[in-house]
């Protein structure tokens, strides 16, 4: 009898993994904490070096998951224990209490019409706001509603009570609980992805204390059709239009003192995300500050010169020293020019930060929960030639948490974390 | 379903609201009314959600009660819920073929959502135009493919044998084709392995006793494969043996895994190159293996990056070739820590990600040392020397070398196009096999049944071609373990009588699903059916108008042109 397999973590080498393994005929339970499988690459707004639209290509994946007969999609849903061993794990999950009735809701959104809470939206990255009876994004899958128990006038004062009453399908539950599920699988697939690094840690770079200078995640949201300014290029302090814009590398990587290593994807998506600003606005001038340009993958160098050549995008080597503002809070980097030795400044409309890419918040309990080893940086030990393996049988890892890597790479990585994860459990 | 009664056409609609996402922004009842005064449309009705249990079961439940033979939805999108409503039809004994989707979600009320009379408008037109096309439709059959469970691998490197272990160890029966007489790949001639120092020797030992223990994996050394025929699940590929005995085998196989390798460029007049004081970083391996003594011996060590790669004739960077010269600079620096060890670099050090980095710090910590290179200012090399314009001193300089050491690309081998040409698969300007989605198939080919790994698709270090190659096997294992393909019946047809061989339609289909084959009646065009994927290229193409795309003929997409036009 083939045994069941977990997957966690509903990004795309997630939903890959599960995909393969429920293809195969396994029975597959994918675990997401958030409320939509999707990840990180759901945010993306394009994808390097085809200029795909990101959820265009994820959107199909997500719905084939979680329409998957073999696959038992579970979001809003965290790992509390594995027990057991290789080919016989026992595994307890926390089903967090949604305050909706997934069989009952249908996504139509009237309720989140009507709430009267705003809070900030996790998925835009804070640039807009969302209610407290939420969508965790328009393509979210499952199209679920979710409440945030934090900000629910009801659930926090015990007034309210406006979503319950509009709900024609009667799914609201204010009073749901958490719920326990034990499974019992024969192996186990991580892929829990990446969290950005918090640029305030590199103070010097202004962010949070130049309104202008934003992260590179939050400038995906922006340049995104479906994002907050409907996919209008505005620097945040003014919301004019950016007509000159810097990308500045390495933003706590390749840094001794923050994360050593490089984190592998920067350079290209900066580079799209120039190509993509003069799409959006052609004219606009833009320029990547870079330590040096690390695009070693598939059409990457065809994809950095056509950057130069056709979008006119001009990268200058030198490692940023500091960013400020000037009195119209314009970002002014200084820089030394390493090409020149000069040391230079420039002032620009809009500073993006390609800060490094780190483990997952929370990563030590979580592979302790695991009884996996984390290498040097806090990704998931694996063996060096066989990088889906992990230092506990049974348990294989695949994506950005195993060490950093662009999509193609996670999504060849995560059918071979399946084959693995198939060996032991067709055995 | 008594399927002559498909003769009378009674067709049932079925108007979503959406909750407030259709229902608040078009007139639904409006629609309804309407949509009750279309041909032979005999039932109609209104939900409030016509995907939620409720909906479903008035589907069914009209489709008992009305007798209907053709149903509409018309609600959100057909790419989340056509299967949906599809199933429930063939629940209903309906021929899920019957069924047709109508968009007035997001072709209506979300993009006019503030123009509530004309879209209103455009729904009704949708849905007379989709009630149209639904007279039409013809009941199919899915069509189902038994596949052979068996795989070929094509290369006995790292790739190939990982792939074909993997699948062997699942039970799976195996025939492993490599052209040289023994396996291993590039790894033969390795080594050590980054980013741990491992001996190649070691690694591919390991694999390759791994592999010799499963019975169901065959492993056939000094042989090629010669000619492919057939399809996803039929493969018959028949193989040239040369050793022991020359042969040749024909083999049965459902699957296919691409995993020939690449080759190290040989840089012939490149920098004075001349496989003795300059040589190849692959070359260098060879003497590490074997020559450390008077490796030892040697002061002055000068390696050049990018040799005949990120220029004009081979625009791409090879990937590994940074980290292969840091590891042997790394090596030769502890075989004697007082030897002078440069690396001349043009612009970049490939060394992404986390321990790379780290090799790259620790080799600088080590004392050797990077010297950066422009194109415009490329090395000079003399018999003693190599000049070099250097960048922070602002002149040229002279470093002396006792060994030169050029790191050359991974190059793909010049027969790979005769290979694809047997597979029908694409290869890029630089004769990679293309995959067929570069984002989110990295180890499929558009063509079903036939999966790539390793250094054949791009230069990969060996942990990513095993990881590549177990994926490529995960996917190949597909087909396989299931048994059976099955593909919807939305393919194309060829009229024979009209069809005059041109070649048209094979030439411009993207599966590869036509071929030209002789009939008693001449040569003719034939859909192999279990590649279509009904794109209609070939239709479109057709000269002789011989080419008909199931439930999407001519007639129905022009009744529905017919429909919609005033």
């Amino acid at each position: 009898m083939p045994k069941d397999v977990l997957v966690i973590g509903g990004g795309v080498s997630g939903i890959q993994a599960s995909l393969d393994l429920a293809d195969m005929g396994l029975k597959v339970h994918l675990v997401e904490k958030l409320p939509s499988i999707g990840g990180r690459m759901a945010q993306l707004d394009k994808t390097f070096p085809t200029n795909d639209c990101s959820i265009c290509i994820l959107a199909p994946k997500m719905a084939d998951c979680f329409g998957h007969e073999n696959i038992n999609t579970l979001t809003f849903s965290e790992v509390r224990e594995v027990s057991g061993r290789e080919g016989d794990f026992k595994v307890r999950v926390v089903k967090k209490a949604r305050g909706v009735d997934e069989t009952l809701c249908t996504g139509c959104g009237e309720c989140i019409e009507k709430c009267p809470v705003k809070v900030p939206d996790e998925f835009n990255m804070g640039l807009s706001e969302r209610k407290a009876i939420y969508l965790y994004f328009l393509q979210a899958v499952p199209r679920i509603a979710t409440i945030d128990r934090d900000n629910c006038l009801m659930i926090t004062k015990g007034k309210c009570g406006i979503c319950k009453k509009v709900c024609q399908r009667g799914a609201v539950d204010y009073d749901q609980k958490d719920k326990e599920i034990t499974l019992q699988v024969g192996a186990i697939i991580v892929a829990v992805g990446f969290d950005p690094y918090d640029p305030r840690n590199t103070s010097q770079y202004g962010y949070g204390r130049c309104k202008n200078v934003i992260t590179a995640l939050e400038y995906e949201r922006l340049i995104c059709a479906s994002g907050p300014t409907g996919g209008h290029l505005v620097r945040p302090s003014d919301h004019k239009e950016a007509n000159k814009i810097g990308y500045v590398q390495c933003v706590g990587s390749r840094d001794v003192r923050k994360n050593p290593y490089c984190s592998s994807v920067c350079c290209m998506h900066s580079t799209k995300e120039a190509i993509l600003a003069q799409e959006h606005n052609p004219g606009v001038e833009c320029f990547v500050f870079y330590t040096d340009i690390r695009a070693p993958g598939k059409d990457f160098q065809r994809y950095i010169k056509r950057g130069m050549a056709e979008y006119g995008v001009i990268y200058i080597r030198g490692r940023v020293a500091e960013i400020i503002q000037d009195e119209d809070e314009n970002p002014v980097i200084l820089y030394e020019n390493t090409e020149t030795d000069k040391v230079e400044h420039m002032k620009l409309d809009l500073v993006v930060l390609a800060t490094s890419l780190v483990p997952r918040h929370g990563i030590n309990e979580f592979a302790n929960l695991l009884g996996v080893d984390l290498d040097n940086f806090g990704f998931i030990k694996t063996d060096p030639f066989n990088t889906v393996i992990t230092t506990r049988e049974g348990i294989f890892a695949c994506g950005y948490c195993q060490s950093p890597q662009d999509i193609p790479e996670s999504v060849a990585q995560a059918s071979g974390a399946a084959e693995k994860a198939a060996e032991i459990c067709f055995r | 379903m008594d399927q002559s009664n498909l003769l009378e056409k009674r067709v049932g609609v079925f108007i979503c609201h959406c909750g407030t996402n259709i229902g608040g922004f078009l007139d639904v009842e409006d629609i309804e009314e309407y949509t009750k005064g279309l041909p032979d449309v005999v039932f109609t009705q209104r939900n409030l959600y016509t995907c939620s249990e409720e909906g479903l079961s008035q589907i069914k439940n009209g489709i008992k009660e009305h007798n209907l033979n053709r149903v509409i939805v018309a609600s959100c999108t057909p790419r989340t819920h056509e299967p949906l409503f599809k199933r429930v039809c063939s629940e209903a004994g309906l021929n899920p073929y019957l069924f047709n989707f109508v968009n007035i979600r997001e072709h209506c009320s979300w993009v006019h959502m503030h123009e509530r009379k004309q879209a209103t408008k455009k729904a009704k037109d949708l849905i007379r135009m989709g009630v149209a096309r639904v007279r039409l439709l013809e009941p199919e059959e899915d069509i189902e493919i038994d596949v052979e469970p068996a795989c070929l691998v094509i290369g006995g490197g790292i790739a190939g044998l990982t792939a074909s272990t993997s699948l062997a160890k699942r039970g799976f029966k195996v025939v492993l084709v490599e052209r040289d007489a023994t396996l291993g790949g590039l790894l033969r001639d390795l080594y050590k392995l980054y980013p741990i120092c491992e001996d190649a020797t070691n690694v591919l030992e390991g694999r390759k006793r791994e592999g010799e223990s499963y019975p169901n994996l065959e492993i056939l050394t000094s042989s090629e494969v010669k000619e492919i025929k057939g399809f996803v699940g039929n493969y018959e590929v028949t193989v040239d043996i040369q050793y022991p005995r020359h042969g040749i085998r024909i083999i049965k196989v459902g699957v296919i895994i691409v995993a020939t390798g690449a080759k190290v460029l040989i840089p012939e007049g490149l920098y004075g190159y001349d496989g003795k004081r300059i040589i190849t970083q692959l070359e260098l391996e060879k003497r590490l293996k074997e020559e450390r003594e008077k490796l030892k011996r040697l002061n002055n060590i000068v390696m050049i990056q990018c040799v005949g790669a990120r220029g004009d004739k081979r625009a791409y960077c090879s990937k590994v070739c940074c980290m292969v010269a840091i590891k042997n600079a790394t090596l030769i620096s502890r075989l004697n820590p007082e030897a002078k060890i440069y690396i001349i670099y043009r612009d970049i050090i490939q060394v992404h990600g986390t321990e790379y980095e780290d090799y790259y710090r620790e080799a600088r910590d080590a004392g050797i040392l990077f010297v950066r290179y422009h194109p415009e200012n490329e090395p000079v090399v003399s018999d003693e020397y190599v000049k070099i314009y250097d960048e922070m001193l602002g002149e040229d300089i002279l470093i002396p070398y006792d060994l030169l050491v050029l790191s050359t690309p991974l190059v793909s081998w010049e027969d790979a196009s005769n290979l694809a040409k047997m597979l029908k698969v694409p290869l890029d300007e630089n004769r990679f096999f293309l995959e067929a989605h570069v984002k989110l198939r990295p180890l499929d080919f558009a063509t079903d049944g036939i999966y790539v790994c390793g250094t054949c698709h791009w230069p990969v270090s060996v942990p990513e071609a095993v990881s590549q190659a177990l994926g490529a096997a995960a996917r190949a294992s597909i087909p396989m373990a299931n048994k059976k393909v099955r593909v919807e019946s939305i393919i194309s047809e060829v009229d024979k009588d009209k069809c005059i061989a041109c070649g048209l339609c094979a030439s411009v289909c993207p599966y590869k699903a036509i071929e030209i084959k002789k009939t008693e009646g001449g040569k003719k065009a034939e859909v192999i059916s279990a590649s279509c994927k009904g794109c209609g290229s070939c239709g479109a193409s057709c000269p002789m108008s011989a080419i008909t795309m199931h439930q999407f003929t001519d007639e129905q997409i022009l009744s529905q042109v017919k429909a919609v036009l005033p």
